[in-house]
């Protein structure tokens, strides 16, 4: 004992799959929805509500298929984003269904349709064709540098989702957006399965172009500055985004898919020379459109003080319209204090139009409170997180720029919703993830999570054994 | 329904929000991967009643391990085998490493078990594990300048004396009781 040996020694830890903790969180994420179930249901009528068994079971249902399918074809993925989910669809599913219970939002159905149709059901089958392509995607997906191949596929197929709405006679005008496409009986948001493909298409060309872009640059008032040449595509996306935000009057989505190329830029690159311009390129876009389309201006009146506007715009203009929105949103918030007025016990109904959809999150805020606002944004923000954590577990860069590009891109959305729901920025027709009513967000977002646990398997996934040697095996030695 | 359960009910159910988040956060902290790192040697045998509490810490199966090589364990250990290695020559000289029963890797990746930092070494260079009959055995794993055992380059796996020098580029292991 003579040699020094107060050392260390650093060993890789072998990686389990952890898939018992994720079926533990996902019995434990179904749970939560079935107790906020029976609390709207006592706190409005006073008994267990009879519809708790087949939701409790249905839900239930869903989360063990999506287990089941991760446990077989994605052993090693995150234990956290599936449950985290579930959690976020099932709280939507019943939030969803709370406010079909209210007798304002049917009688104003009722009014404006001529009859009342309840939302929550619609919603858990989209659910369930969510939970479809989850698997989906896991089971057709079984390496996600596949999606390397379809760059430029990937670029025409997201500027057709984004220009179907413009297509006469296939895409809808529904209260000043044109967002939706109609086929058969259905409406489809093509924007929310455009923001996958767009991921793919950014990943795989700044795979091949970053060392372009972060190199071959001239220094300017201590910015890097890229040559004009590849300043084409930045530009081109903006021009896109800019054309989506004056054709279609979807301020959310162009926001969303510029934040997203200007993420994945600055990623590549590693230049904040791509955030300095993506920022002002945005600013300069958002003031030329916001003091033209009169649809954004209303919305902007509407953010800068809506108490105010709400008095002087004329008597059912649009703009009083979207002021009283905003302030029924802002009074949700504000009587909902820090712990809420409970399930089941809020007015956010009052919004009235898009009560479960655009300004669902108000109705978190009244009902649970400033608490369950952070558990959202808390629940949200680690859905991000272990996006990120993957992007930084990948081991190929087109994994990572993937990754990074899903959860920036959630992110975003996150932000935009929130945020203008909050006031902190104009509000914008986005959905939020798996909590606001829409079948297209739904499943699309379902999609987002199947592609990062295939990424996340991948890269959890322990190395291969080195190969065994064949030249070691039972050669004969001369010695000298 | 009376006003105080449905007030239960609402900070019922946000507690249980909470109550999952904190669960995930724990699922996140315990899920952190990357390399484990374990204190080594004598002196933490020596201090184990002041460090019991970092003992809890370590996996089982490392603790029974570390246990087995102390000399007044009684009869268990193979009498003769030997305990450690130790890094004897090098830029790691004073290394050692407990030998459990775990296969050694060595070589200048990252992952190897000891990492040297050495410019005649491979990346994966050689190995050495247990046998059997729990016997050592030093393997060559196809490196570009070779392994020695004393002054023979190795071929094959081969068994190690107690004491015998494994010389990896500038960097001599030995294995010791």
């Amino acid at each position: 004992m003579s040699v020094v040996t107060n050392t260390t020694t650093i060993g890789a830890i072998e990686a389990p799959s952890r898939r018992n903790t994720e079926l533990a969180l996902l019995a434990f994420a179904v749970a939560i929805p079935v107790f906020a179930y029976l609390n709207v249901g006592l706190a409005l009528d006073g008994e267990v509500p009879s519809g708790m068994l087949g939701y409790g079971l249905g839900l239930a249902l869903l989360a063990t298929v999506a287990h089941l399918v991760v446990r077989k074809w994605a052993p090693y993925a995150d234990p956290l984003l599936l449950p985290l989910a579930t959690l976020l669809n099932g709280m939507g599913l019943v939030l969803i269904w709370r406010l079909d219970q209210s007798p304002r939002l049917i009688s104003l159905a009722k009014r404006s349709y001529g009859a009342f149709s309840p939302s929550a059901p619609n919603q858990m089958m989209y659910s369930a064709i969510g939970i479809a392509m989850f698997v989906g995607v896991l089971l057709l997906l079984k390496d996600h540098r596949v999606l390397q191949r379809y760059t430029y596929i990937s670029m025409v197929v997201a500027l057709v989702l984004l220009l179907l709405p413009l297509v006469p006679g296939l895409g809808t005008d529904v209260f000043g957006a044109k967002i939706w496409i109609r086929i058969g009986g259905f409406s489809i948001q093509p924007g929310e399965f455009a923001k996958l493909v767009l991921a793919v298409f950014f990943s795989g060309y700044l795979m091949v172009k970053r060392d372009a872009l972060a190199l071959a640059s001239r220094r300017f008032m201590g910015l890097y500055l890229p040559r004009g040449r590849d300043l084409g595509p930045i530009l081109t996306i903006w021009a896109v985004s800019l054309l989506i935000l004056v054709f279609e009057n979807d301020l959310g989505t162009s926001l969303l898919f510029f934040g997203m190329f200007v993420i994945m830029l600055y990623v590549a690159t590693e230049r904040t020379s791509w955030i300095v311009m993506g920022l002002l390129m945005a600013v300069a876009g958002a003031v030329v459109v916001g003091s033209t389309a009169s649809h954004v201006q209303s919305r902007v009146a509407a953010w800068l003080d809506p108490f105010e506007c709400l008095k002087t715009a004329p008597e059912g203009s649009n703009m009083a319209y979207a002021c009283d929105q905003m302030t029924q949103v802002l009074m949700s918030f504000g009587s909902g204090g820090i712990l809420g007025t409970g399930l089941g016990q809020g007015n956010s109904d009052l919004i009235q139009f898009a009560a479960n959809s655009d300004f669902i999150f108000a109705t978190v805020g009244e009902e649970l409170g400033l608490t369950g606002v952070m558990v959202f944004l808390l629940l949200y923000g680690l859905i991000i997180e272990r996006g990120i954590r993957t992007s930084l577990a990948a081991r190929d860069p087109f994994g990572k720029l993937l990754a990074m590009g899903l959860s920036g891109a959630f992110a975003l959305q996150i932000f935009v919703v929130a945020g203008g729901v909050m006031g902190l920025i104009p509000l914008t027709g986005m959905t939020m993830p798996f909590l606001a009513y829409g079948g297209s967000s739904v499943i699309a977002n379902w999609a987002l999570i199947g592609i990062l646990i295939r990424i996340s398997d991948t890269a959890r996934r322990p190395a291969p054994s080195p190969a065994p040697n064949p030249d070691a095996e039972m050669t004969q030695v001369v010695r000298p | 329904m009376s006003e105080l359960t449905l007030t239960v009910m609402r900070l019922g159910f946000l507690a249980v929000l909470w109550l999952f988040v904190i669960v995930a956060v724990q699922v996140i902290r315990s899920d952190l991967f990357g390399t484990r790192v374990t204190q080594r040697g004598s002196r933490r045998q020596e201090a184990r009643p002041q460090q019991s509490g970092r003992q809890q810490a370590a996996p089982p199966q490392q603790r029974g391990a570390q246990q087995a090589p102390q000399p007044a364990g009684g009869g268990r250990s193979r009498r003769g085998a030997p305990t450690k290695l130790v890094v004897s020559e090098g830029t790691l000289t004073g290394t050692t490493v407990a030998l459990q029963g775990q296969t050694i890797t060595l070589g200048r990746a990252h992952d190897s078990t000891i990492v040297l930092d050495d410019d005649y070494a491979s990346s994966r260079h050689a190995r050495i594990y247990p046998d059997r009959d729990g016997q050592w055995i030093v393997e060559d794993l196809g490196s570009t300048n070779g392994t020695y055992l004393d002054r023979t380059r190795l071929t094959t796996p081969t068994p190690i004396p107690l004491g015998a020098p494994i010389r990896i580029g500038k960097t001599v292991i030995e294995l010791r009781k």
